[in-house]
């Protein structure tokens, strides 16, 4: 019997006749959650019918995250109005009522894999858990049990799987066991709060892939928390769109899409990069000049733990003057030991690397620093690269004050220009990071960078931490001052519809090795290698 | 990813609020004495001993006729520098022995770390019992003593502080702006690394004043007619029949010691 198969036949006793009607399965009327006197989510409806799929899109802050814990009642906020499931208001049922449903009802999929599961204790004796929510009282009956639906989210080796420790998984296995599970009882409806945030985006498709497939084929009902409009589009059939906690738009998911009656909706629509590739074209003038940037067969290997490593193997690439290139690949490609070696962190093994003609390699401390005054970079992480106890304005100035720039006063206006290349106020000049938000804090940093006037700026995933819109609101300023100051960026990113929106060249590296690299056009219009084009599919396409 | 906010004003609880002002008048006992009594800790009045508390006597009068209240403000000074002496040499011979062992690495570190291990490895009173009496029986010997015994705790804690620090991403930044190791040593590790060792000065704070008193209490403080807390305290529980000479200094420790560590605790919440 094929696990398909039997998953099917294992649908037992529904506990409740199936209507088909919307909102049959789950009802939110008049939903308000507060925490303590601060209100998250005001007035919040929406439905979801049998086997449908519905998405609650929204930024950080938007509370979205607060009514799917309120579906659960794992929420510590107070809840009011109504969340009917299968005809019954949950919000009012008592605890020892309502345990049954979770779990066994209403599944919920986590957003971080890693730290949903117990590290000290195996995959197999976790899943026994949730087989028990089935009833099957034998412990060999349930481990089979589990196996089959290993197999079923497409775990290729799920007896390996039952035996490991999370440690042992990658975090795409993780998740995939973590649907399993979730399915496993064969709830009515699944709520999957961000289930791909924390995973490489090849990773993220399959596993949206999957659960559009349970969907279909074991008719669960899915509850998608995402902050992305493009994968809602693509994997539900209707949208509530959340800001503050208010709803701004909801309907079916053509019609949100096609006529959004909000403008909030609209500016969302705009700011995601995979729905519009030409957004940044009328500021990107293409100028190509010298070759700025050349790393030619640079290959390093770390040694860990006894064993050699190849981080980087053989990689060669050139930037020209006032360009973009981007380096794509998901986590372990050796992205980030490319940018180490660019500024000097780490010693190549071997290869050359020469920054606007000088030879990057080899030097002494000195030296080096001499050219990191025209190669400067932006962390990945706006919340860690900024020292806490520093306020704006020394935070910004410490390199005009490092390479004793200048005096006092030109240091001051230097300072000034740069947050305002950037688009922030000078009220922040006193304030510290704490009091600012993720969008802010990464503009320090960029103003940070700016701030010597560099000839080229490395972005390590710049935008990776934050909101859809502020991405937009950065990415906007980093256009700009390319166009303006003609800035050489090379851009580390593992999103590639916002790769294809502002790089001019790309290297697509996979295990340290560059299996693809070209201009952006060539390479997202006709890839060669079967790896691209598995990157390529994985952009959300958006309401075709 | 917490959106942009004000910064919110912080709540103080009242406990806090109360902690601050027991510590605030404990502090001006310590410095201006005069103004809270205008009784004189040394004169006796014969015929008034063993007087119990009373609107004249706040805290009674001991076996001399002395009024205690007065005692135990004039002993605060004693009492509030030498616990102040203990934590001041905890914290700077501490704080540098973990800067420098977390900082440097390697070798110092070693060095150092076992050093700790050896200061730690003793029990902390009987290492101050063993300074104090290499030293000499004087209050201030007996602080001196304490601040010895708990280097061992600072180091560590700074060492482990700098060592989270020292990786940080902003440290790596300054580095890539041009900072020098001593620029990044003093102007980011030092200010955060120091933030948790703060708490923990204040925490230690208290704990001095305990065993400080405790040392006075065995005699290795200086002698009578020197009026430390807990050589109050000592002298006191001579005379079961006059409680209030063991009760009222014991009290007002007690008092200064809980409010000290409900400060750090709520320093270490707030950061």
């Amino acid at each position: 019997m094929a696990p398909q198969d039997r998953l099917t036949l294992d649908r037992a006793e529904p506990q409740a006749a199936p209507v088909r009607e919307p909102g049959s399965l789950l009802r939110a009327a008049d939903l308000s959650v507060s925490y303590g006197h601060h209100q998250v989510v005001s007035g919040v409806g929406f439905g979801l019918s049998h086997g449908e799929s519905l998405a609650l899109i929204g930024e950080s802050g938007s509370g979205k995250s607060t009514i799917a814990r309120a579906v659960l009642r794992l929420g510590t906020g107070r809840a009011s109005g109504r969340v009917e499931f299968e005809g019954q208001d949950i919000l009012s049922l008592p605890e020892r009522r309502f345990r049954p449903l979770r779990g066994r009802r209403i599944g919920f999929v986590p957003q971080d894999p890693g730290s949903s599961l117990n590290a000290v204790r195996t995959i197999g004796s976790q899943a026994q858990e949730a087989a028990a929510l089935t009833g099957e009282r034998g412990t060999a009956q349930r481990k089979e049990l589990v196996l089959q639906t290993f197999a079923q989210v497409g775990l290729d080796d799920p007896r390996r799987v039952y035996d490991s420790y999370p440690h042992q998984l990658s975090g795409g296995m993780l998740q995939r066991v973590l649907i399993g599970l979730t399915v496993l009882p064969r709830p009515a409806l699944i709520v999957a709060d961000e289930p791909t945030s924390a995973l490489d985006v090849t990773i993220q498709k399959r596993i949206l892939d999957l659960l559009s497939e349970l969907r279909r084929d074991l008719g669960i009902s899915l509850l998608l928390i995402t902050h992305d409009l493009a994968i809602a589009a693509e994997h539900a059939d209707s949208l509530v769109v959340l800001k503050d906690g208010v709803v701004q738009d909801a309907g079916p998911t053509t019609a949100v899409f096609s006529a959004p009656e909000s403008d909030y909706t609209r500016r969302l629509h705009a700011d995601v990069p995979a729905l519009n590739p030409d957004r940044y074209r009328h500021l990107r003038t293409r100028r190509g000049g010298e070759p700025k940037i050349e790393v030619s067969g640079v290959t390093k290997v770390f040694t860990v733990e006894g064993k050699p490593l190849t981080a980087v193997d053989d990689v060669s690439f050139t930037v020209a003057a006032g360009t973009t290139h981007a380096l794509v690949g998901e986590s372990g490609s050796g992205k980030t030991t490319i940018v180490r070696l660019l500024l000097g962190l780490e010693e190549p093994g071997t290869g050359g690397i020469t920054v606007a003609g000088e030879e990057v390699t080899g030097r002494s401390h000195a030296s080096l620093r001499s050219i990191r005054r025209h190669l400067q970079l932006v962390y990945q992480n706006p919340f860690t690269s900024l020292d806490p106890t520093w306020k704006v304005e020394r935070l910004v100035r410490e390199p005009l004050d490092r390479f004793g720039v200048g005096t006092r006063q030109e240091r001051t206006d230097r300072v000034r220009a740069a947050l305002e290349s950037v688009g922030l106020e000078e009220n922040l000049l006193s304030r510290r990071p704490a009091a600012l938000s993720g969008g802010q804090r990464q503009r320090v940093a960029i103003a940070r960078s700016l701030v010597l006037r560099p000839d080229i700026i490395v972005l390590d995933e710049p935008t990776s931490a934050l909101d859809v819109s502020v991405q937009a609101g950065i990415v906007e300023v980093l256009v700009s001052l390319q166009a303006e100051l003609g800035l050489t960026y090379v851009f580390v990113s593992h999103d590639l519809a916002l790769v294809r929106q502002l790089a001019d060249t790309v290297s697509v590296l996979r295990r340290g090795r560059i299996v693809e690299s070209g201009t952006v056009q060539s390479v997202f219009d006709s890839p060669q290698q079967t790896y691209t084009r598995t990157l390529v599919d994985s952009i959300p396409q958006g309401f075709a | 990813m917490s959106p942009a906010r004000p910064v919110a004003r912080v709540r103080v609880p009242l406990t806090v609020v109360l902690s601050f002002a027991v510590v605030a008048l404990v502090l001006s006992w310590s410095l201006v004495p005069d103004l809270f009594t205008g009784q004189d800790p040394a004169r006796g009045v014969p015929a008034d001993k063993f007087r119990g508390p009373s609107g004249a006597h706040w805290f009674g009068t001991d076996h001399l006729g002395r009024d205690l209240f007065s005692r135990v403000v004039h002993g605060t000074a004693s009492s509030v520098t030498s616990a102040l002496i203990a934590v001041g040499i905890a914290v700077v011979v501490g704080g540098l022995f973990g800067l420098l062992a977390g900082f440097l690495g390697g070798w110092t570190d070693t060095v150092l770390a076992r050093l700790v291990d050896v200061l730690l490895a003793i029990p902390e009173f009987l290492l101050a019992v063993v300074v104090v009496s290499a030293l000499g029986f004087q209050t201030i010997n007996a602080a001196v003593a304490v601040g010895v015994s708990a280097v061992g705790v600072f180091a560590r804690v700074m060492r482990s502080e700098v060592l989270g620090t020292r990786r940080a991403v902003f440290v790596e930044a300054s580095y890539l702006q041009g900072g020098s190791r001593w620029h990044i040593l003093v102007r980011h590790v030092l200010p955060n690394a120091s933030r948790s060792l703060a708490s923990l000065a204040v925490l230690q704070f208290g704990y001095s004043i305990l065993l400080i008193a405790a040392l006075a209490f065995l005699g290795f403080g200086d002698p009578p007619p020197a009026s430390d807390w807990g050589l109050l305290v000592s002298v006191g529980k001579d005379y079961p029949l006059a409680p209030w000479l063991v009760y009222a200094p014991a009290l007002v420790m007690i008092a200064t010691v809980l409010s000290v560590n409900r400060i750090s605790r709520w320093l270490r919440k707030t950061d």
